[in-house]
């Protein structure tokens, strides 16, 4: 007794939240970049291209829902199911905190910079490396690595603290950049939320392997 | 045979089963069958072996099954179950050429023991088979059947209407029950096993494929009826349908057999964590079709 059609679709949902995770994290990535050098075209695109991660989400669900109505799937089949749905729900607000991104490179694009940015890049990056982290360890079916990558998160929740704190010293040493450093905060916040979803594809990385549901890292925010 | 007292569950909560089984294989690295649910138990079958003739069909099965609860046995074609359901009742006594090593405990009582009767087990612990099988006779007759055999001294229409309403059949024939039992209908005829079952005043119901010859409407129904018996009764139910023993069991044993090996208990768990996460893969296999 084999399931070779029910094997080919649980393959596919699983591709699919693959190439969604590359495309959130091409959209992250870009937003920040259209931030740093003012790239309104940039923006524009990630702004645009959310349409397209939103579309995939919607897909995946509407493909779980049909394996779980159709084919009936328990234990390991069950469980990469729902992981699929929930993956895919926070890859989905991952690319709105990349829009969230671009919306403000869009909206500061027409004012004179504060200052050159580095510490928030850094946060895009170290991001992005634990999302596509935490994807290899759902594709590898890697629970200690996903333990491991939450851990970072204290990483990205430690650099937001000292943007945060850069930023509101600016502020207060200048009224008139008020406006400027609150959209940064908003930025530094939208990327200190995509780390914290890693975590949560984290956890759905270790209930599809060892089949139980824990909470493995509590941000401080 | 001594009288002897079922003990009063506690309320059953699948949470609790859970606990236990965290606690179980996958932290101690004890088989996958050890599992020993944290409940009052009523059978108790410690190294069952079984024969028909010179062909085993079962091998050192031990297992405990809680009162008041339902367990499922399930498993491929050929794998024992069955055997093991008839086991519990002696109900294989009536083969010729059987051969029966290990104990099987009823209420802390070996049923095997020399001074046990079968006839008296198999009152205590009912039987309801896959093909609905009533007497050709009335509905009323059918449920009196068992009762008047056994020289039943109570109200016989009280009794009747009783294991009719335990059965939740009663209201649908109330005001036919001279009628034939066999001109119900395939789901109607089942439970008016069930209630032929309980007429006789058992503890356990054992339930081999009851709904494998019914249609879905019937065969959900006889679920729901499953989970109601639960209250008053210990079932024990084998069947093929997983999606049936993942709706109404609260503990599922998976069997096997394979070359070397006939009629093995595999794998024993709280149904939840049995088709969320099991713990062997031969079980993972078999409840995620991808066996053999």
């Amino acid at each position: 007794m084999t399931r070779v059609s029910f094997d080919q679709q649980l393959t596919e949902i699983q591709e699919e939240t693959l190439l969604m995770a590359g495309l959130v994290e091409s959209a992250i990535d870009r937003s920040v970049r259209a931030l740093k050098e003012r790239d309104i075209e940039l923006a524009r695109l990630v702004i645009h291209d959310d349409l397209k991660i939103n579309a995939k989400r919607y897909d995946a669900e509407e493909k779980c829902l049909e394996l779980i109505a159709t084919q009936q799937p328990l234990a390991r089949d069950l469980r990469t199911i729902v992981s699929v749905l929930h993956i895919t729900v926070d890859l989905e607000r991952m690319g709105d905190h990349a829009e969230g991104i671009a919306k403000v490179a869009l909206m500061g694009s027409d004012e004179a910079p504060l200052r050159p940015l580095a510490d928030i890049p850094r946060m895009a990056q170290l991001a992005n490396k634990m999302l596509m982290g935490s994807i290899e360890a759902f594709k590898d079916r890697d629970a200690k690595r996903a333990r491991a990558i939450c851990d970072d998160d204290d990483e990205v929740d430690a650099l937001y603290d000292q943007v945060y704190s850069e930023l509101l010293a600016i502020m207060a040493n200048d009224p008139a950049t008020l406006e400027r450093a609150t959209h940064l905060t908003w930025v530094a916040h939208n990327l200190e939320r995509v780390a914290d979803r890693v975590t949560n594809i984290c956890e759905r990385v270790v209930y599809l392997v060892e089949g139980h549901i824990r909470e493995l890292n509590v941000s401080k925010y | 045979m001594t009288e002897l007292r079922i003990q009063a569950p506690t309320p059953f909560r699948r949470e609790d089963a859970l606990v236990t089984a965290e606690r179980q294989p996958a932290e101690t690295g004890e088989p996958a069958s050890d599992f020993r649910p944290a409940e009052a138990t009523l059978f108790s079958l410690q190294g069952l072996s079984f024969w028909y003739g010179q062909k085993q069909a079962l091998t050192g099965v031990t297992l405990d099954i809680p009162v008041n609860r339902v367990t499922a046995l399930i498993g491929p074609s050929g794998c024992g179950k069955s055997t093991l359901l008839r086991c519990l009742n002696r109900m294989n006594d009536l083969i010729p050429g059987i051969h029966v090593e290990g104990q099987v405990t009823y209420h802390n009582q070996n049923i095997y023991a020399a001074d046990i009767d079968p006839v008296e087990v198999r009152r205590r612990v009912g039987m309801v088979f896959q093909k609905p099988n009533p007497f050709p006779k009335s509905i009323y007759d059918n449920v009196a059947f068992g009762a008047r055999v056994n020289g039943y001294r109570g109200s016989m229409d009280e009794l009747v209407e009783r294991s009719l309403r335990q059965a939740a059949l009663f209201d649908e024939v109330k005001d036919n029950l001279k009628a034939s039992g066999l001109a119900l209908s395939g789901g109607q005829q089942q439970r008016l096993c069930i209630a032929r079952a309980l007429a006789v005043q058992p503890d356990v119901v054992l339930m081999d494929e009851p709904c494998s010859a019914l249609d879905p409407i019937a065969t959900l129904k006889i679920e729901d009826l499953i989970r109601e018996l639960v209250r008053d009764f210990t079932i024990i139910i084998v069947t093929h349908n997983m999606q049936q023993a993942a709706r109404v069991s609260d503990y599922t044993a998976f069997m096997l057999s394979d070359e070397q090996t006939t009629g093995q208990l595999i794998e024993y768990g709280p149904t939840q964590e049995m088709f969320t996460n099991p713990k062997d893969q031969r079980t993972e296999d078999y409840i995620t079709g991808r066996f053999g």
